[in-house]
This record gives C-alpha cells, sequence and structure tokens, in this order.
C-alpha cells in the first residue's frame, strides 16, 4: 500500500473535513466538563479532608461515609443515579425550584463528576496534609500566626506541593472516565466519535478518539511534572 | 570616711531585676505519666538560663509549657503578672512575645529565608511590608546571613537555618527567647557558628532559657543553671557552683557523663 491508501485508512481526508470540526468541538466539551468539575471537585474534597481531619467526630463520620460511597460504587452508576433516578422527580425539583438544573444531562454530569473526583481528591489532600512535618505547625504556633494564616500560608502551600503527582494522576483517569458522560447525551469527544461512527461506519473514527484522548493525557502527564518539578524543587 | 564593715554588705545582693516569668505549681501529665512534678521557677527579667538534665527529664516540656505549645493541668505561668493561659488581649500579646528556637529549625522550607522572617511580623504585628523587611533585613545582618536571605532552607547549611530560625523569632522582638537543643541536631563543625549569635544575643540583656548540653556554653553565658530530673528541677545554682560543687549525686553523675 501507497502512502494515499494508507491515510484513507487512518486519516481519511474526506472524513477529517466532515468530522473535523465536531471533534475539535467534542474535544472543547470535554476540557470543559473535567475542567469545571475537577475544579469544584477541588474545593470540595478540600473541605472533606479538613472534616476527616477536624476534632468533630460527626464531620469524621460523615466525610469517612461520602468517601466511602463515592470511592466504592462505579462513576457510570452515580452519573445514571443522579440523571435518570434524581432527574425523574421532576414534580419535586419543580418546587424547589431546581428543575432547571436536573433537566439538564449537562449539570447532572457535571454533578456526578464533581461529586466522584471530590471523593478521590479528599483522600489525596488528606493524606498531603498528614504529610505536612509537625514542626510546620509548632513553629506557627511559636510564632503566634493565626489558625487562617497557619493553613493558608504555612500548610496548604507544602501540601498542595506533595499532592501534585496524587492529582494530576487522578485528573488523568477522570479524562479517560469522562468518556461516560457520552451515554447520558452529552456530546464530548467520545459522544462525537459515536456520532461520526454512526454515519460513516469508519473505525477509524474510534482510532481518532483513541489518539486524540492519548495525547491530551500525555500532554497533561508532561505539563504536571514539570510542574512539579519547579514548585517542589525547594522541599526536600 | 570609714563606714564599720556589717555582715550584710558581705551577704549577696538582692537582684534588682523584676521578675518576668514566674512559673507556680505546674503538673504535666501525658495521660497517667507525671512529666513535670509541681515545678516553681522564677526567671528574673534579662536572665540567662540553662537547663540540663538526662533524657526524658522534661526540659523539653517545661520550656514549651512556657510558650503554650503544651498545656499543664496544673499550675500557673505567669509573665509580666499575666497569666499565659488568660484568654485576654494582654495574655495574647504576651504570648507573642516569646520567641522559640527548636533543634529541628523547622523553617518554612516554601518560603524564602526572608520570606520566612517576613510572614509573623507583617501578618501577625501588622508590619508594612517595607518596615517588615528592613527588621527582616537587620537581624539576618546579626546572624551573619544577609547575603542568603534570597535563598530557600533547603539551599543552606544547617547552621545557616538555624541562624535563621533565631532570626526569624527575634523579628518579632520577643522579650523572651525559647531555645530547645538549638546545637544538638547540626554538624560539629557548625555548633560554633550558632552558639556565637547566642552568646551575642545573651549580651543585648535579652531574657533566655535555652536547653542544652553544651556545657562550656553554659558557663560562659548562663547566670543559672538549672538541673532537672524525673520532672523535677533539682538543682538551681549560678554555673561556678553548679560545675565545680554540684549539690546533688545525680547531677554529679550527669557532670561526669557529659564532661567525660
Ligand atoms: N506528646 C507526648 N506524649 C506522651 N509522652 C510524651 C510526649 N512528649 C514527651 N513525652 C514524654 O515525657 C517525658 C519528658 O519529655 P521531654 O521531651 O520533656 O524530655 P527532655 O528532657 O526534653 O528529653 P530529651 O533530652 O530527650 O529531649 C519523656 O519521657 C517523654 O517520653
Ligand atoms: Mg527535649
Amino acid at each position: 500500500m501507497n502512502v494515499e491508501q494508507w491515510l484513507a485508512v487512518v486519516l481519511d481526508p474526506d472524513l477529517l473535513e466532515r468530522y473535523g470540526p465536531r471533534f475539535v468541538d467534542g474535544l472543547l466539551v470535554t476540557a470543559k466538563l473535567v475542567a469545571i468539575s475537577f475544579t469544584l471537585g477541588a474545593v470540595l474534597g478540600l473541605l472533606l479532608a479538613l472534616a476527616r481531619l477536624s476534632r468533630s467526630q460527626l464531620l469524621q463520620r460523615m466525610a469517612a461515609g461520602y468517601v466511602y460511597f463515592f470511592r466504592g460504587s462505579p462513576l457510570l452508576a452515580q452519573l445514571f443515579l443522579l440523571y435518570y433516578g434524581l432527574g425523574s422527580l421532576k414534580g419535586f425539583w419543580q418546587d424547589v425550584g431546581l428543575w432547571w438544573f436536573f433537566r439538564e444531562a449537562w449539570f447532572c454530569t457535571l454533578l456526578a463528576f464533581t461529586l466522584n473526583t471530590a471523593a478521590y481528591q479528599a483522600e489525596i489532600f488528606r493524606g498531603s496534609l498528614m504529610a505536612v512535618a509537625p514542626g510546620q505547625y509548632e513553629a506557627a504556633r511559636a510564632l503566634n500566626l493565626k489558625r487562617s494564616t497557619t493553613f493558608f500560608k504555612v500548610i496548604l502551600p507544602q501540601s498542595l506541593l506533595v499532592a501534585i503527582g496524587p492529582l494530576g494522576n487522578e485528573l488523568i483517569l477522570m479524562i479517560k472516565a469522562s468518556a461516560i458522560a457520552s451515554l447520558v447525551t452529552i456530546y464530548d469527544l467520545m459522544g462525537v466519535t459515536k456520532l461520526a461512527f454512526s454515519r460513516s461506519f469508519d473505525f477509524q473514527i474510534y482510532l481518532w478518539a483513541a489518539v486524540l484522548y492519548l495525547v491530551i493525557v500525555e500532554l497533561v502527564r508532561r505539563l504536571l511534572k514539570h510542574l512539579e518539578a519547579r514548585l517542589g524543587r525547594h522541599l526536600n | 570616711m570609714t563606714a564599720p564593715l556589717s555582715l550584710a554588705s558581705l551577704a549577696p545582693e538582692p537582684d534588682p531585676r523584676p521578675v518576668l516569668i514566674r512559673i507556680e505549681g505546674l503538673n504535666k501529665h501525658y495521660g497517667a505519666y507525671h512529666v513535670l512534678h509541681d515545678i516553681n521557677l522564677q526567671v528574673r527579667e534579662g536572665e540567662r538560663i540553662v537547663l540540663c538534665g538526662p533524657s526524658g527529664s522534661g526540659k523539653s516540656t517545661l520550656i514549651r509549657c512556657i510558650n503554650r505549645l503544651e498545656v499543664a493541668q496544673q499550675g500557673s505561668i505567669q509573665v509580666d503578672g499575666t497569666d499565659l493561659a488568660a484568654s485576654t488581649r494582654q495574655a495574647a500579646q504576651i504570648r507573642s512575645e516569646i520567641g522559640m528556637v527548636f533543634q529541628h529549625f523547622n523553617l518554612f522550607p516554601h518560603m524564602t529565608v526572608l520570606d520566612n522572617c517576613l510572614l509573623a511580623p507583617t501578618s501577625v504585628r501588622g508590619l508594612s511590608r517595607k518596615d517588615a523587611e528592613e527588621r527582616a533585613r537587620m537581624y539576618l545582618c546579626k546572624v551573619g546571613i544577609e547575603s542568603q536571605a534570597h535563598k530557600y532552607p533547603s539551599q543552606l547549611s544547617g547552621g545557616q537555618q538555624q541562624r535563621v530560625a533565631i532570626a526569624r523569632a527575634l523579628c518579632m522582638k520577643p522579650r523572651i527567647m525559647l531555645f530547645d537543643e538549638p546545637t544538638s541536631a547540626l554538624d560539629p563543625e557548625m555548633v560554633a557558628e550558632v552558639l556565637d549569635v547566642l552568646v551575642q544575643l545573651a549580651g543585648t540583656g535579652m531574657t533566655m532559657l535555652c536547653v542544652t548540653h553544651e556545657m562550656g556554653f553554659a558557663r560562659q553565658v548562663a547566670e543559672r543553671v538549672l538541673f532537672l530530673e524525673g520532672g523535677q528541677i533539682i538543682e538551681d545554682s549560678p554555673p561556678q557552683v553548679f560545675f565545680n560543687q554540684p549539690k546533688t549525686e545525680r547531677a554529679k553523675g550527669f557532670l561526669a557523663q557529659i564532661l567525660h
């Protein structure tokens, strides 16, 4: 086979012209979905980690239960539970004025992803907060720093540096897992792939999707590695 | 004019300096373990005190109580007449005037030397960055580290890190400085540079309590040496007395061991 024939099998110019723009849209949707839910999940995860490390038994238990549930069941099940389960209680959501939210697959997906990643990130933050040396708290107390100053200026920056690696892994897992959004009518990268395949019946479309996921994951991995090395160079 | 020689003039003169720290009936337990037994101690303003004693005798616990890193179950610690445990503004102010230096420096590793020195003065004292920086540079200069101000702790030697830790504490303008074995985590060749800073600090009239086994330093700088054993202060003497005629067998044994 010559180059043109090869190209027709893996990157057919006609197909590319027809579906290329859709793939760009799909990529953007995936990026938006992951970026938003990962960020919100980080905030919630940090709060959960603080709850797990707090002195209140009640907070500890509640946070532990949350983490147990969301790490112990499949993301797909959580998504369906939200979208089809909670989403079927139309009357109730209308009464509380949240129907606009649960009606939309987009919001349900964002919520499911956020709740799920928060559980994983909570464990990462908990570990990284515990990894900060006790001497750091003592030094902060000896200097009479306020609790908030101690947390935001002394403890959190150090624990974030420890957390970058595992957070990066979680981000990569999220990027890949986000493909299931396509099961609830979201046209993310996987969604547009399915659409393009159902019209063209050309399997190379799936090859494109696989390569695109691979490229994103590799880019993110390298970026985070660079970041970790740069920011963490003074920690020993 | 010849005054008659009276016996009173041979007695040591009473120390005119006011009592700054007054510890009364301090008892500290870790669970069932009684770490500090009924400690009574007065420290005058500007006094320099060395604490020594065998491992586990409660030296760290005692000075950590003065800094409220540990809280005793019984007894009181007053500084300048104010109970440290009180929840008044004055007590908070006084607590912030007690500086501490740790065995393992405990610098903030993600901040430069300068930022380590700026954090507390700007956030606790509300100093402007400019004023705080001026002050920080002055103290870094005094401990001989000014040229390293923009480095990170991990780029410095142990002795340099400990000098930064001293400067960081001084930037809060403390009235009392506590040291918990400030040289025992250092390589031998760096001990002297840190002790030099401590000697210099002693010369400024700072009230100092220092846990250390550097007996040369104790002889040179201390006005009183406290010897702890089993959570009690069993000797409290000027260094010449402590080193030459220790009152207790325990202190004799300890000195024999530590001075070979
Ligand atoms: N957080 C703690 N919980 C339980 N026991 C403790 C705690 N901290 C210290 N202790 C115990 O209290 C006793 C006194 O400890 P402390 O650290 O004050 O001794 P030290 O005189 O400073 O000894 P060293 O010379 O080893 O530093 C020790 O027996 C120690 O094991
Ligand atoms: Mg100790």
